[in-house]
């Protein structure tokens, strides 16, 4: 017997709660993009647990995934060099102390 | 083919001097592609304008000639549409001109005179783009395109408070476009009653299918966004600031070319497309507009600064275009298109002008300076005739045109209307106080500082560019029929259209 | 075409003003006074050989059934207005203007040759010559003119010439002054004229003249009895045209101008401040003639405005020191003559007498008035001052002008068989005929013609010598006193043309012309009186103003506050100056000015300080930490969650 779709629902929201909750809680920059990366994996879950439950023959939300996969890669090696910009100029990591950018 | 348009190439020209600008390592490599291309765009003109009397003299009698139109953007049927009639040729023409004169009066522009010039190119697109589209989103895109440029070259290059008058002459074109922006958009959502929909001013105004209801709506949307910048009262503030801010070259571009958009998209888009609103609404906007050409003139009466006293005068003039299309005849109409002709021409000649002396005397306040007659007799006698032709002497090209509107506007018999155009004829005495207040105070009597003594007459290349723009106003002015002609029958296409 | 070369009357001085404008820099003084000169001598020759053929060459169609006709002998399009109205540009030759080519061409030679002398090494002496040849050009075209707009146009020409020609010395504020506000004057009157045309030519959808004034009465009846304010409105276009000839002819209280334009070069104020652009408007009045007499309420306006005019300026005259200004006022005076006898003429008055009588003294004034001016400028070119105070005695240093001066006198006071005398004889006569009350005013103003002249004469050339000191006057040379000699001897002989057999209101001309026919035709009537009264004016002023004595200051003392008053000129300045610098400076274009500035400009200011105020307010949600900004949308997604689970259920 094949698992139902909340077996995989669960563990993904659970996932995509834990990445919210380290997003707003970490002070510090590397914790808060791991966070991110959680929510993002949660809904990449998400689209393949649809596709496969709702449209059994076809594969968008695969492709969707593979994409997300995609450019969370290439989203994560730019935040990590922004990060370590930032770092260089600010020496800290400290998210609350960064607020320049406002107004 | 796209490229067997001789239109497309008013376009491609300033592109490609763009390209070549951005190449070029010196000042030399610089002026030698602004003049080239600067000419060969007036002898494109000069072409054109032959080509276009060939077709004409040989019967051919539809609204545009040389059409073209190429599929840009299929869901919302926008196309790169081309054509012009006489009244864009003739507008063609002022724009080449323009710029020709405009890229010898800035020759010495510094700083970063190849960004300056990639700017004043960049303008000239969206001025020659205008004029040659047909579509309403072209000719919207290049609309823009010939106002973003303007911030940059005052805000770079203008000289008192320039960041203001940058950011307020930009504001409020902007905000004029933004009604402009409402306007196209509903007369597109109301182009065809068969779904059709079309962004071709020649098919909206065949289909002829916008409601009365709505007309009486996106009439003044469209009439106030040109009418900013045809500056008309009450949004006419950003000519004198941004007039007085900018750089030489460009109160000459912007005087000369872009203010006659404004009058040029009030017949070609507002009253083409939306003749029975025109009809019936034109009494608020003519009240308007009558306004504009007293007031501009009384206020050029008592200011100090020439860039002022222009920039109001300007506001009298345009006024006067605005004014003597909204008269919805073909003769008064005609007259407003040789208003714009001869506003632009004469007006670039005075801040030409103004921008020689003030580069001589670093002041443009007319009780600090006198006598520059003796010191700059090339000028100077440059300034009078530019008065002259401002205040209306035969022989220059101010005549033809005021008089042509008056006549024109004179054909109304009802009292309403009589009474604006005596109210406007006023405006010829007017003129002829302030100029002659100016050219007394600035050329004549003694000279004021001991220090103008030492200035010198006008190089070469100033010359060269006073010495066209005068040759073009005196041409008009000697043979208006010319012109005259030419502007008539393509208005005929435009009067028919109104209710009778 | 049998005047075809009429164009060249035309072409020559313009071509003469484009070479000497562009190039006049390059050549030496002389080159372009000879140039400019020998220009205008062609040009002269041509309108003589123009005239007399019209005149007296037979056989080209001049006269058809005893009546002149109208030649049009080239009409080109300038620009088309609508289907009906358009300007055009072209040659009109009949009585009038063939006459006005004589009058211009003659003067504007001899101010040509005259100036050789008097502009002697003058800075920008070729632009003088540039403008004396664009001035000739606009004149000629104006009175050859075949439509009212080419009329406009050459009107709008003329004045600018003036313009530079008074301001030609451009350093000096006070010319610079005077050539403004002679354009901006007679600019509002040109404002009134084109008001004119555009009422007249949007009811009779025509600007030519000949269609005007072949059959004025259908034109009149164009309008179908539109009325405005009560009177119809052909009759306000008409007064509204007549308007722009009072301000060019410097009519009160139009005529501020004419005084303070003195200050350009002499032979310029002769040119055009006495003999020619100052009489445009007479022109102009009898240019348009036949309609001008279906509106029989417009004529006695102008009949009350001249003759308002004539004693106004004779009054002014009286009192001024300066001769120029003198003979400025006694050229508003005279011209105002004219312009009376415009007015009073009648068809059934002696065959419309008053408009032979205009226009043949406008011929004879012309001629004396340049003579007098043309001495003066000698006289001026001798002393270096315009007052009368610097100059006395000067019979005895400059014999010539002093004769040529004096025959200028005795035709401006109307003593025969000076040329004056004949047609303001005429004038008086006209006047009479309508009223005897402007018959006796004309008498009364002539009588005090004669008495400023030679008031100014006397102080001229006898009184007492000044102390010239070491610098004695001295005639003047040739080329200044051959065009005195040439004007004064014109003046003495021109009387007896026989003007009423060629310039007719209704040009029909006589069967037996005779050269004596003006004589012979002579009102004795009027002609009496009039001479008496020139007499009395005469001896009075040589009672007073011959030798040095203190009569005239004391006369002056006793009426002190009217002496006084006619020497401010009735203050008319003052009120010009008033209205312009108080009322229109400081009442409208000041408040306006600011209203702009504070009220409509502040408007738009307003719009910004408000966005810019909002924003502040709000800046401060944007904290710049990122942590807040995911709570916000956090809470935010909740909320929409929740609200949407609502609406579901």
């Amino acid at each position: 017997m094949e698992p139902s779709i909340l077996c995989y629902l669960i563990p993904s929201l659970i996932m995509f709660g834990c990445g919210v909750y380290g997003f707003i809680t970490r002070r510090n920059m590397l914790a808060i993009l791991i966070s991110l990366e959680l929510m993002l994996n949660a809904v990449d879950i998400n689209f393949v647990v649809f596709n496969r439950f709702l449209y059994p023959g076809e594969f968008e939300g695969m492709f969707f995934t593979l994409f997300a996969i995609a450019l969370a890669a290439a989203e994560t090696a730019l935040v990590i060099a922004i990060i370590i910009n930032i770092f260089r100029m600010a020496k800290n990591l400290d998210i609350s102390e960064i607020s320049k950018m406002k107004f | 083919m796209i490229f067997d348009n001789i239109l497309i190439y008013f376009v491609i020209i300033p592109l490609v001097v763009l390209g070549l600008l951005s190449l070029s390592k010196s000042i030399q490599q610089v002026r030698t592609v602004c003049v080239i291309g600067a000419s060969l765009l007036v002898v494109l003109a000069a072409y054109l304008t032959y080509e276009y009397l060939a077709i004409r003299a040989a019967g051919d009698t539809s609204a545009m000639l040389f059409q073209g139109s190429w599929l840009w953007y299929a869901p919302l049927n926008i196309h790169l549409a081309l054509g012009v009639d006489g009244i864009s040729v003739v507008m063609l023409i002022l724009s080449s001109i323009i710029v020709f004169a405009g890229v010898f009066a800035s020759w010495k522009i510094s700083p970063l005179p190849k960004e300056y010039f990639m700017w004043f190119f960049l303008l000239s697109v969206g001025v020659f783009g205008f004029f040659i589209s047909i579509d309403l989103f072209t000719m919207f895109m290049f609309y823009e395109v010939a106002l973003i440029p303007m911030y940059l070259l005052i805000g770079v290059w203008g000289s008192g408070n320039k960041n203001y008058s940058a950011m307020k002459l930009t504001l409020m074109l902007m905000g004029g476009s933004a009604f402009l922006m409402l306007g196209i958009l509903g007369i597109y959502y109301h182009s065809a009653a068969d779904g059709n929909l079309t962004m071709n001013l020649l098919e909206i105004s065949k289909n002829n299918a916008i409601p009365h209801s709505w007309q009486y709506f996106l009439f003044p949307m469209t009439f106030v966004g040109f009418g900013v910048l045809g500056a008309m009262f009450p949004f006419h503030t950003w000519s004198p600031d941004g007039h007085a801010s900018a750089p030489t070259a460009v109160s000459m571009l912007h005087a000369g070319v872009l203010m006659k958009l404004g009058g040029y998209g009030c017949f070609r888009v507002a009253i083409y497309l939306m003749p029975q609103a025109a009809t019936e609404l034109a009494w608020i906007f003519l009240i308007l507009t009558g306004i504009s050409v007293v007031y501009g003139a009384f206020s050029a009466c008592v200011q100090t600064d020439l860039k002022y006293i222009n920039a109001y005068s300007s506001v009298s003039h345009c006024g006067l275009v605005l004014f003597a299309i909204l008269m919805l005849n073909t003769t008064a109409m005609t007259g407003a298109v040789m208003q714009m002709l001869s506003h632009g021409l004469m007006t670039a000649l005075f801040f030409a002008l103004i921008g020689m002396i003030y580069g001589r005397t670093h002041t443009r306040d007319v009780r600090e300076m006198g006598g520059l007659m003796r010191i700059m007799p090339f000028l100077a006698a440059g300034y009078v005739i530019a008065g002259l032709a401002s205040l209306g002497l035969p022989g220059l090209s101010g005549f033809v045109a005021e008089m042509t509107i008056f006549v024109g506007s004179f054909q109304h018999a009802d009292m309403f209307h009589r009474v604006f155009t005596i109210v406007a004829c006023c405006s010829i005495v007017i003129t002829a106080v302030y100029i002659l207040r100016v050219v007394g105070k600035l050329l004549f009597g003694p000279v004021q500082n001991e220090h103008h003594l030492q200035l010198t007459d006008a190089e070469w290349q100033e010359r060269l560019s006073v010495i066209t723009l005068i040759v073009c106003v005196a041409a008009i002015g000697c043979f208006p029929n010319f012109f005259s002609n030419i502007i008539r029958e393509s208005f005929l296409t435009i009067v028919q259209v109104l209710p009778q | 075409m049998e005047f075809s070369y009429s164009i060249l009357v035309l072409a020559l001085p313009l071509l003469t003003f484009l070479f000497l404008g562009l190039v006049g820099m390059k050549l030496s003084h002389k080159v372009a006074g000879v140039i400019g000169t020998v220009a205008m001598g062609v040009v002269a020759t041509i309108s003589y050989a123009i005239a007399l053929t019209y005149f007296f060459g037979d056989g080209q169609g001049q006269i058809v059934d005893g009546v002149r006709q109208q030649i049009v002998v080239f009409d080109a399009t300038w620009l088309q207005f609508t289907d009906f109205l358009t300007i055009k540009l072209g040659v009109l030759l009949d009585p009038i203007s063939a006459m006005m080519l004589i009058v211009i061409t003659t003067v504007s030679f001899m101010v040509h040759l005259y100036s050789l002398g008097y502009m002697h090494g003058e800075k920008g002496f070729q632009r003088y010559y540039a403008f004396l040849s664009l001035f000739s050009f606009s004149m000629l075209g104006l009175v050859v003119a075949t439509n009212i707009f080419q009329m406009y146009i050459f009107w709008e020409l003329v004045g600018v010439s003036s313009y530079l020609l008074i301001g030609f010395y451009y350093t000096k504020p006070e010319a610079v002054a005077a050539s403004k506000k002679a354009f901006i004057v007679t600019r509002f009157a040109d404002l009134g004229f084109l008001i004119g045309i555009l009422i007249l030519s949007f009811y009779s959808q025509t600007f030519n003249f000949l269609d005007l004034t072949t059959s004025p009465e259908a034109v009149v009846a164009t309008a179908g009895g539109a009325t405005f304010l009560g009177c119809s409105v052909m009759a306000w276009a008409l007064a509204l045209i007549f308007m722009g000839g009072a301000g060019k002819s410097a009519m009160f209280p139009l005529h501020i101008w004419l005084p303070d334009a003195m200050e350009g070069p002499t032979p310029v104020s002769a040119l055009i401040h006495a003999a020619t652009m100052v009489v445009a408007g007479v022109y102009l009045v009898a240019r348009l003639f036949p309609l001008y007499l279906c509106e029989p309420g417009v004529l006695e306006l102008i009949t009350f405005i001249g003759a308002v005019t004539a004693l106004y300026a004779a009054i002014v005259a009286c009192v001024q020191s300066d001769i120029k200004r003198v003979l400025a006022f006694s050229t508003i005076s005279q011209i105002a003559f004219m312009i009376t006898a415009l007015g009073v003429a009648r068809p059934e008055y002696h065959e419309g007498v008053g408009y032979m009588a205009s226009m043949f003294h406008l011929f004879t004034h012309a001629m004396f008035k340049a003579l007098l001016f043309l001495g003066a400028g000698a006289i001026i070119h001798a002393v270096h001052s315009n007052e009368v105070k610097a100059m006395g005695g000067l019979r005895k240093y400059m014999p010539i002008c002093n004769i040529t001066f004096l025959i200028g006198c005795l035709a401006i006071a109307g003593i025969p068989p000076f040329s004056g005398f004949f047609s303001k004889d005429e004038i008086v006569v006209a006047a009479f005929a309508n009223s005897p009350v402007w018959g006796a005013w004309l008498l009364a103003v002539a009588g005090m013609t004669a008495f400023y002249m030679f008031r100014v004469y006397y102080l001229i050339f006898w009184w007492n010598e000044p102390d010239y000191g070491h610098h004695t006057p001295h005639e003047a040379p040739a080329t200044m006193t051959i065009p005195l000699v040439v004007l004064a001897a014109v003046s003495c002989v021109a009387g007896f043309f026989p003007f009423a057999d060629y310039v007719t209101y209704n040009r029909v001309t006589l069967e037996h012309p005779s050269l004596l026919h003006n004589v012979m035709h002579l009102n004795w009537s009027a002609a009496i009186p009039s001479i008496i009264v020139a007499l009395l004016g005469i001896a009075l002023a040589t009672k007073l103003y011959k030798k040095e004595n203190a009569v005239p200051a004391k006369m002056a003392d006793s009426c002190r506050n009217l002496w006084t008053a006619a020497y401010h000129r009735f203050y008319m300045d003052e009120l010009y100056q008033f209205i312009t610098h108080r009322i229109i400076f400081g009442l409208i274009c000041k408040p306006i000015a600011w209203f702009d500035r504070h009220i409509i400009d502040g408007t738009m200011n307003a719009f910004a300080h408000v966005t810019h105020w909002a924003s502040a307010q709000i800046k401060g949600l944007q904290s710049g930490l990122v942590q807040n900004y995911v709570w916000v949308y956090f809470v935010g997604a909740l909320l929409l969650a929740v609200i949407t689970w609502i609406c579901i259920i």
